[in-house]
């Protein structure tokens, strides 16, 4: 790869829009905590899980997942080929963390008891081993992410003692464990739900497609986020990298590929995928689109080129966001109404990846996580 | 000692006085009738409605036929509801009523998702909301009296006392007049079983009853999940480590 890279000021044309939309998302916040749930968002007694839940949980938590994918590979393997995206990818997934819990905090009905689940517990809960994992989990990626701030604040003392490999490996693999336990738990939320969810969807393998379905995504947004810093920073692709992800992501893919069908076949329910309707039309828009086609494109000789990587994975991405929503919402589908987000309920939703990407710019402006190379 | 209700829909005849006396003693607002072409009043269970009878019209030979239906939490001997909160805000007595705990509530609403028979409903419009359900009036049978809805029946639709002695009633009901009653205690099996059953003269799958309800009780299929989290992390650390050590035998401190 190439050594140089120019960081870019932390202003421009698109900070601006993120500080716009940051204060939207913080003004519609404020006005939600005063009001209710009731007031901002167009949840009701038969949708009590809208947006929030969908996109700030489900879907933040599995985009993150390249924080631990690629937090393996690096240490626990030693493929030191990926040591260049592991600070992004660390970072990208702290901050995902901590957007997951902005949008948390708010998406609860009583936001100023979101600790009591740390304090009370319920361990047959699937929802208290969540809010564990992800507190523990966001505390491991803060320890990791932590050096380079701490260089840049003046206490390199402390963030030589964090470099430390007994203090890295461990955290590593505390990070590798929480991340399956609560990956796969976000799919367990829903095997309580056995004759609400659309069979397509529920089987006793939810929180295992869960889980191989968080690695290819993470997978694939840390490509995503790589092309694009490429361009950003105007600096060369890094081709074998990407080449490698694409791979990690075709081989987890044509994993899930092959549980979920063998898993429809014992079930029985093959019949369904063909029964027409919008639940098999959704179906098939998510395993054709979202795992067959990107399969095929990182077989195929295309699969060498960046364009089509970058395809590839965009489609994984749309794929893992479908698959979230529709678990989501075809588990209340069963007491009629509807459900669409109101507008307040997207632009908190906005604010919050606003947020997220803002912090990323300003770590990406200030502290060295594009700079391995130049060691 | 758990209780139990056997609810005989033969015996109602729809005048609503459960749900007059409900909304009285559990002081739940009163709100504007809609209407949207049906007998029933109101058209939902909500944060004001613990109960309230659904009036279902069929035909038999073209005459019309009545049923009605009372609503409320089935009070599962195993609560999805309960398995699923994270702060155990809602959670099953000992006397038998799944009882609800606003001060650990923190609002995540995972119990409206997991309910079974979707009774759980929200304060939406308030700042600070609680989840709102059927009580099985816990405070009254405390002071061994009967819930409001059973207190005020004038037909005796409803009969209390220790789930024992009420699923004995049903099947002797049943037994005793096999061309009455159709075939089905429901909530014996429903769930793994509630404490609120029912018996009927029309198959229950007329009456809007959710026939899909396993039969098994729902917190132990997320609970077979749940309990290997123990033997993952084990797994997990083992592995992870093993790996670790014999693939980076070598510096000792971590290059930044």
């Amino acid at each position: 790869m190439t050594n140089e890279t120019k960081n870019p000021s932390l202003f421009s044309g698109g900070t601006i829009l993120l500080l716009v939309l940051m204060a939207i998302g913080g003004a519609v916040t404020i006005y939600r905590l005063a009001n209710g749930l009731g007031a901002a968002t167009n949840l009701s007694d038969e949708y009590p899980w809208g947006l929030w839940v969908s996109v700030d949980v489900l879907i933040g938590v599995a985009l993150a997942a390249g924080g631990f994918g690629i937090a393996a590979a690096v240490y626990v393997f030693n493929m030191k080929k990926y040591k260049p995206v592991a600070k992004p990818a660390i970072l990208t997934a702290f901050l995902g963390y901590l957007m997951v819990i902005v949008g948390l905090v708010i998406d609860i009905g009583k936001p100023a008891s979101f600790w009591h689940p740390l304090v009370m517990w319920q361990s047959h809960s699937v929802m208290f081993e969540v809010v564990w994992c992800i507190t523990l989990y966001t505390t491991v990626l803060g320890l990791e992410f932590a050096p380079d701030l701490l260089d840049k604040i003046g206490m390199g003392g402390l963030a030589k003692i964090l470099r430390q490999k007994i203090i890295v490996y461990p955290l590593v693999i505390a990070g590798i464990t929480l991340s399956y336990l609560h990956q796969s738990s976000l799919g367990a939320f829903f095997l309580i739900t056995p004759h609400k969810l659309h069979g397509l969807w529920y089987t006793p393998l939810l929180p295992q497609l869960f889980y191989l379905s968080a690695i290819a995504v993470g997978l694939a947004m840390v490509s995503f986020e790589s092309i694009l810093s490429s361009r950003v920073f105007d600096r060369g692709y890094d081709t074998d990298i990407l080449k490698g992800l694409a791979k990690g992501t075709w081989i987890t893919l044509v994993i899930y590929l092959v549980v979920r069908i063998v898993d429809l076949l014992v079930q029985g329910k093959v019949g369904l995928v063909f029964s027409g309707g919008t639940a098999s039309l959704l179906f098939l828009l998510e395993v054709v689109g979202g795992v067959i086609l990107p399969i095929f494109l990182l077989a195929t000789k295309a699969g060498e080129n960046v364009s089509s990587i970058l395809w590839a994975q965009v489609l994984v991405i749309a794929g893992v966001v479908l698959n979230r929503f529709n678990v989501n919402f075809l588990t209340q589908t069963g007491q009629g109404g509807s459900y669409f987000p109101s507008f307040m309920e997207i632009a908190i939703t906005l604010g919050i990846v606003a947020l997220g990407v803002f912090l990323y710019r300003a770590a990406v402006v200030y502290l060295p996580i594009f700079s391995h190379a130049e060691e | 000692m758990a209780k139990s209700v056997l609810i005989d829909l033969t015996r109602c005849i729809g005048c609503r006085g459960c749900q007059a006396a409900c909304k009285q003693w559990n002081e739940r607002k009163a709100r504007e009738t809609v209407v949207f072409g049906e007998y029933t009043n109101p058209p939902a269970l909500s944060s004001d409605c613990y109960t309230r009878i659904n009036f279902i019209e069929q035909k038999s030979n073209g005459a019309p036929v009545w049923s009605f239906v009372k609503d409320q939490c089935m009070h599962c001997k195993e609560p999805a509801c309960a398995s699923a909160c994270p702060v155990g805000a809602l959670f099953r007595t000992e006397a038998g009523p799944v009882a609800y705990d606003f001060d650990k509530c923190i609002g995540c609403r995972y119990c409206m998702v997991a309910c079974p028979f979707h009774i759980p409903k929200y304060e939406w419009e308030s700042p600070l909301p609680w989840v709102q359900k059927c009580t099985f009036c816990s405070e009254r049978i405390k002071d061994d009296l009967l819930p409001a809805c059973i207190k005020t029946c004038p037909t005796g639709t409803m009969f209390f006392g220790e789930t024992k002695e009420v699923e004995a009633e049903a099947k002797k009901r049943v037994a005793a007049a096999p061309d009455r009653y159709v075939n089905h205690i429901y909530g014996l099996e429903e769930a793994g079983g509630t404490a609120w059953i029912y018996l009927s003269d029309v198959p229950f799958e007329k009456l809007g009853f959710a026939m899909n309800v396993p039969k098994v009780a729902l917190p132990d299929l997320t609970w077979a999940s749940l309990s290997k989290v123990p033997a993952s992390v084990a797994g997990f650390v083992a592995a992870l480590s093993a790996i670790a050590y014999f693939r980076n035998r070598g510096s000792k401190e971590e290059q930044s």
